[in-house]
């Protein structure tokens, strides 16, 4: 603390603004989405790469692979799928940007590029797997018929790649349609209606598979953290 | 409301996405029930859990034949 203090006093206040500037603006947090300055920023870039700005469409590119990559990732659960509606969606969205009326934030569209690439590969991979149909009434699996308490925060009994290791090998084991819905309502953020527009399902049937999801992860995770199954 | 009618508005619950007389309905049953009060727990938990959360790896080689695959791309619309 003390060499950083004396370090800060030796930077004029000028000097001091700008690292802080830089640091901030370097050391994004992954895990977060993006504040009002950096969707106000986000517009900005839109803008000219639409006008032809080459740089400005790379840095949206920078910005949002690591998260279309993890988004495709986590529909097709097969990387060189994952990979290829990646690059497609990035290609997609470069040529249809004229088309982009900036109705919602480029990301989300961006998102719904990358949902329709991995799913069509998921549905050419496992036809029978993703349906467009609602889970039939009557289907109760999703009921849980036990519930224990998981006692002091997970969060704290777990390191955080052991934690990673368990939501990764828990999530995988969801049937993709509930998946598909699961990762992007709960994992990317978007809404019901921006999940529906995209799996090319009714509102109806986001909900219905998504209280399903979340059920079915609740009890695959109490497998990890109720008080007396820690492995 | 019974048990089974909460774990069915479980996910509607914490999105606040039902009426004010059903949320009533829910924790009236939740101040009685201590199964249903963990199960709301936990399913906000996972719902947390997994929220942004970064469990794909982005290899530098994927990175790498984007930024090529890309590059390709704008040089050929270019011409």
């Amino acid at each position: 603390m003390y060499c950083v203090t004396l370090a800060v006093q030796s930077i004029q206040p000028g000097l001091l603004a700008n690292l802080v500037k830089t640091l901030t603006l370097s050391t994004p947090n992954p895990h977060r989405l993006p504040s009002k300055v950096a969707r106000e920023d986000e517009h900005l870039l839109v803008a000219a790469a639409k006008s032809g700005d080459i740089t400005a469409f790379e840095e949206l590119v920078n910005r949002y692979e690591r998260k279309i990559f993890r988004l495709t990732m986590n529909i097709t659960r097969n990387r060189e799928d994952a990979e290829d509606a990646m690059q497609d969606a990035f290609m997609k969205a470069y040529s249809h940007l004229d088309k982009f009326h900036e109705d919602s934030r480029f990301y989300t569209w961006l998102v719904r590029i990358a949902a329709n690439e991995a799913l069509m590969r998921l549905r050419k991979r496992r036809p029978n797997q993703v349906s467009l149909d609602e889970p039939m009434e009557g289907e109760d699996d999703f009921i849980p018929q036990q519930i224990q308490d998981w006692g002091p925060s997970p969060e704290q009994r777990y390191a955080q790649t052991e934690m990673r290791d368990i939501l990764r090998s828990v999530i995988d084991e969801l049937p993709p349609d509930f998946r598909v819905v699961f990762v992007l309502r709960d994992v990317e953020g978007l809404s019901t209606e921006e999940t529906a527009d995209a799996v090319g399902i009714s509102e109806a049937a986001v909900k219905s598979r998504l209280l399903r999801a979340r059920l079915k992860l609740r009890q695959k995770l109490d497998r990890h953290f109720r008080q007396d199954g820690k492995h | 409301m019974n048990c089974d009618g909460v774990i069915r508005r479980v996910s509607s619950y914490i999105d606040g996405e039902l009426e004010a007389t059903v949320v009533e309905e829910i924790e009236f049953d939740l101040r009685e029930c201590q199964d249903c009060t963990i199960l709301v727990q936990q399913t906000r938990l996972t719902v947390h859990l997994y929220y942004d959360s970064d469990l794909v790896d982005f290899p530098v080689e994927v990175e790498a034949r984007l930024h090529e695959t890309l590059r390709r791309k704008i040089r050929q619309d270019r011409k």
